[in-house]
């Protein structure tokens, strides 16, 4: 119980009280407080247990840099740092001891804010505020982020200033490329209230930053250093200045350099009890007015003394290993360090710039600073090498009378010490990267603020190697630890991918489908009836299909038109087989080849007039495909007069297909032709179907008698409820994604994407014929290439297990038969109604040559016998498609 | 994260487009019947530098049109002012 508020002081309003509780006790603060001051306020030394050796743990510093101090705030246990979380009435934290507790899962509102700025200054302290002042009044618009929330009032010429912003509890937590700076702002709210975002994730683009951000002060590594009650002397200045809090009654100073001397004297000045500074230097720098404290310049705290809190300090000489075995004992409850000082520039470092030892500044600083980006104030100084906070000639260890380093601590948080700095050393290991990984130190949610350069000090130390020759370990961002939840923004539960759905979706619903994901689309996947499998509705609708007749929204299919004089010979370039010579009004079903050879899509086109093409593309491929086709237009064909336009959306597709479709449609379209040889396979009408204007297509995806009709997407419902009534007495039924793969696999259709995977070719597919000998195309080039014309390539092939009621899972290992190695694999698998038995298609290694014989397939760990068949299962001599 | 300059637009967020890899790499001309090694080089091989590189990038949240730029691959700055990507022969 050591420290204590002062009666007078401080940034905090002593009329407003404020309650909370800390693992269930109930304290009291005032506002204006952190967590971290009120606890010390009411004189709680300890606030955690080490994670690894279970040692009581203090407060150690003021800000983000608080290695100890983690708390989990109530209710949801968001673990933050004492010394950020604002005193609220009703707050109720808990201490962590090492691990976290899990927190809920936090739906708080969070929203993402793009911005723009002249200037972003970085840091509300004295020379931030100076420098946002002087952009301000170059007029420019300017932004200003404080990581804390206690700065104080804005100055004149900043409060009602025009094209200002200032953003307080706001952290830069990256510096990007092209001056991006992203900053966390924490929005002042009542915790776990739902109401309105209560963080923001700001990027802001600068064109010019100013960094203010101060400097981080280190600890010394000395025996025993982790005890309660041993501070940054900083921060003891902090408490005591903002907060009014003391953090002890009888006081140490330890330190390396001028800053701490103000500190002592300000403790001394609140009624503290400051006995010593211990200054490790012989002579102290010009700025160290201790002001009658007695100074023990040239010594060094060499161990410390206590149960829970600090009771007493070893001071030794320096130099001077004599004296060692009889240190000078002062009681002591509070112990205010400094090792030094490092700019806090790791900002800097997220874009690529290299922090250097400088020998000239006692720590790592940078010597060039990038275009468009000021230093200024704490962090130039400390930078620098000037004032009082420079550290000239630091002390990175302590020896211990003993020579132990077990209790030597480097990372608090961590638990690790100088002696787990020696066992990698031990270990050879010289890299600071290693020995980070080795010690972990520097790992922690503090990401090593005040053990980085201690740890490297004492690696060099055992070394016996300079700090030049040690870079400082990597610095990414976040800069500070950020809620997952905040990244993600407002980017989650239905915002967080668009759902595409048709505009006959409500029929589907109405009618009780299924639905599956492809891409973004909602597609209707089968129709089980009430009491149905899903399996036995997919085999009815496979049946109605080849037995009767089936409706199928087929809206989603990607749909591209081009247009232009050259659009023949574009077409021609982007599809394998010849399109220039297709008549107006016919269809042809055309493949495209990445420029590698291998597949990329598939899809018909069709002539609408000489100079007009309707592309349609596969469901998921649709984006990639326009895309594809507008590079290789802008980037190498910009001479030909093409224009594509995506018109997927414009067009709501119904394919009719089965043996009475011929029927069904003639009922619908009374004034069209629909024998077979006035609207031949391949060909396409325009003709009112039920008083809708529509495209009509003789086309088929399952072998059998087939059409798919087509009117503006907002006549879709219509045209499907249409055809469903028209139909009813044909029994017409809707069959959905799942039926139309089994059917065009029972045909030996592949499907992009699943027979495929970027490493198949046309010819491995027995595509081979649609590879025009007489033009050029994207990707032939590159088909004579070796490997594409080796006959162990794997090829399509059907396989029909030994036992028909067997489905072989898809993605299964083909094995040979009886023998070892891996031949292909099953990319299809089905029961079919129509064949009455299971069968797949598979790639497999030098398949075609191998119909006829067998192999094995591997099945939950099983070889399962296939015949090895022709992948065209169901009317090879396609006898059906005329109906 | 960079602020790329498009021609058609103006300078827009990184996030708005999508890399296309180095530019100035000639595909084949239509009708020509290049070699294994000269279509080896157009698929796979890309000069790969440490330091100056002409990229494309497409801006396919904006315009959807191609543009090409010098970028240091050392310290992303943007060395040139953003070109529409045109047909490249060397
Ligand atoms: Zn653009």
């Amino acid at each position: 119980m050591s420290g204590w508020r002062l009666a007078h002081g401080g940034l905090i309003d002593r009329s407003r009280p404020v309650f909370f509780t800390f693992d269930g006790r109930r304290l009291a603060g005032f506002s204006g407080d952190t967590v971290a001051s009120a606890l010390l306020a009411n004189g709680v030394d300890v606030v955690a247990r080490s994670i690894k050796l279970g040692r009581p743990r203090g407060i150690v510093a003021a800000g983000t840099e608080e290695p100890n101090a983690l708390i989990a705030v109530e209710p949801g246990l968001a673990l933050r740092r004492a010394t950020e979380v604002e005193l609220v009435d009703g707050l109720a934290v808990r201490s962590v001891s090492g691990r976290a507790p899990a927190p809920a899962i936090d739906e708080t509102p969070s929203e993402h804010v793009w911005h723009h700025a002249d200037v972003v200054v970085v840091g509300a302290g004295a020379a931030g505020l100076t420098a946002a002042q002087d952009a301000v009044a170059a007029g420019g618009r300017v932004v200003l982020l404080e990581g804390g929330h206690a700065a104080g009032p804005l100055p004149d010429g900043l409060v009602d200033a025009a094209d200002f912003v200032f953003l307080p509890r706001t952290v830069a937590v990256g510096r990007f490329d092209s001056n991006m700076i992203v900053a966390h702002e924490r929005r002042r709210g009542t915790p776990g209230a739902n109401t309105a975002a209560r963080d923001r994730l700001w990027h802001i683009r600068a064109r010019d930053v100013v960094l203010a951000t101060g400097a981080v002060e280190r600890p010394l590594v000395f025996a025993d250093n982790d005890r309660p009650g041993i501070m940054l002397a900083g921060s003891v200045g902090v408490y005591l200045q903002r907060y009014g809090v003391a953090a002890g009654r009888r006081a140490v100073v330890f330190t390396a350099n001028d800053s701490a001397y103000v500190v002592a004297r300000d403790l001394q000045a609140a009624g503290v009890d400051v006995v010593a500074i211990v200054d490790t230097r012989v002579r102290p720098g010009p700025t160290a007015d201790a002001g009658g404290i007695e100074v023990l310049s040239g010594h060094v705290v060499a161990g410390t003394t206590g149960d829970e809190g600090l009771a007493s300090v070893l001071i030794v000489p320096r130099d001077g290993d004599a004296d060692r075995a009889s240190p000078t004992v002062v009681e002591a409850d509070l112990l205010a360090v400094s090792g030094g000082w490092d700019p806090a520039l790791r900002l800097l470092a997220h874009t690529g710039a290299r922090l250097r030892y400088q020998p000239s500044a006692g720590t790592y600083g940078v010597t060039e600073v990038p275009p468009r980006v000021r230093i200024t104030g704490l962090a130039a100084d400390v930078n620098g090498g000037v004032g009082a906070f420079s550290t000239l000639d630091p002390v990175w260890l302590v020896p211990a009378p003993d020579g132990s380093l077990d209790r030597h601590f480097v990372d608090l948080q961590r638990d690790a010490t100088a002696a787990d700095i020696r066992r990698a050393v031990d270990a050879g290991m010289r890299s600071p990267e290693h020995v980070k990984r080795f010690t972990t130190i520097g790992t922690g949610n503090d990401q090593g603020r005040t053990s980085g350069t201690n740890e490297l000090g004492v690696l060099a130390a055992l070394l016996g190697t300079t700090l030049e020759q040690l870079g400082p370990t990597t610095f990414r961002t976040p800069l500070v630890p950020i809620p997952m939840r905040v990244l993600g923004g407002p980017y989650r539960g239905e915002l967080f991918d668009p759902v595409r759905t048709t505009p006959i979706h409500g029929s589907h619903v109405a009618a009780g489908a299924l639905f599956e994901n492809v891409g973004q689309w909602k597609r209707a996947w089968a129709y089980p009836r009430e009491g149905e499998s899903f399996d036995d509705a997919v085999l009815r609708e496979c049946r109605a299909v080849r037995e009767g007749v089936g409706i199928m929204d087929v809206s989603t299919l990607g749909k591209i038109d081009v247009q232009g004089p050259d659009a023949g010979a574009f077409v021609d370039r982007v599809y394998t087989n010849r399109f220039s010579t297709l008549k107006v009004g016919s269809s042809r079903y055309g493949l495209m080849l990445r420029a590698d050879g291998m597949v990329f899509d598939d899809g018909t086109a069709t002539r609408l007039a000489d100079d007009h093409f309707h592309l349609t593309t596969t469901t998921g491929g649709a984006a990639a495909v326009l895309d594809w086709l507008e590079e290789w237009l802008q980037t190498e064909w910009p001479d030909l007069r093409v224009r594509l336009t995506s018109v997927t959306d414009e067009w709501a597709g119904v394919a009719i297909a089965g043996p009475k479709s011929r029927e069904l449609l003639a009922r619908l379209a009374p004034n069209l032709d629909v024998s077979a040889e006035a609207f031949p396979f391949m060909t396409v009408r325009n003709e009112y179907l039920s008083e809708l204007p529509a495209r009509i297509f003789r086309i088929s995806f399952s072998g059998e008698l087939s059409y798919e009709v087509y009117v503006k997407s907002w006549y879709g419902r219509a045209l499907w409820d249409a055809i469903a009534a028209a139909g009813a007495d044909l029994d017409v039924t809707p069959y959905g994604t799942e039926a139309m793969h089994v059917l065009r696999a029972e045909k030996g259709y592949v499907i992009v994407g699943q027979e495929t995977d970027g490493t198949v070719t046309a010819a491995d597919l027995g595509l081979d014929w649609m590879l025009s000998k007489r033009k050029w195309f994207i990707g032939l080039g590159a088909l004579d290439r070796p490997h594409l014309t080796r006959p162990d390539r794997r090829q399509l092939v059907g396989l029909l297990p030994d036992d028909p009621d067997l489905h072989v899972p898809e993605g299964s290992a083909l094995l040979p038969s009886g023998g070892l190695g891996t031949a292909g694999n099953v990319t299809s698998s089905y029961r079919s109604a129509a064949l009455g038995r299971t069968f797949a298609l598979g790639l497999l290694a030098g398949g075609r040559a191998r119909i006829g014989s067998r192999v094995d397939a591997q099945v939950a760990g099983w070889r399962v016998p296939l015949d090895i068949v022709e992948p065209v299962l169901w009317d090879p001599q396609n006898e059906r498609r005329d109906g | 994260m960079l602020l790329i300059s498009c021609p058609w637009c103006g300078p827009r967020e990184e996030i708005e487009f999508r890399n296309g890899g180095e530019a100035g790499v000639a595909a084949p001309e239509p009708d020509a019947e290049p070699t294994t090694d000269e279509i080896s080089g157009f698929l796979f091989f890309r000069s790969n530098p440490k330091g100056s590189f002409h990229e494309r990038w497409n801006h396919s949240h904006g315009c959807r049109r191609w543009v090409s730029l010098t970028r240091s691959t050392i310290t992303h700055e943007i060395e040139s002012e953003s070109q529409p990507t045109g047909r490249f022969r060397p």
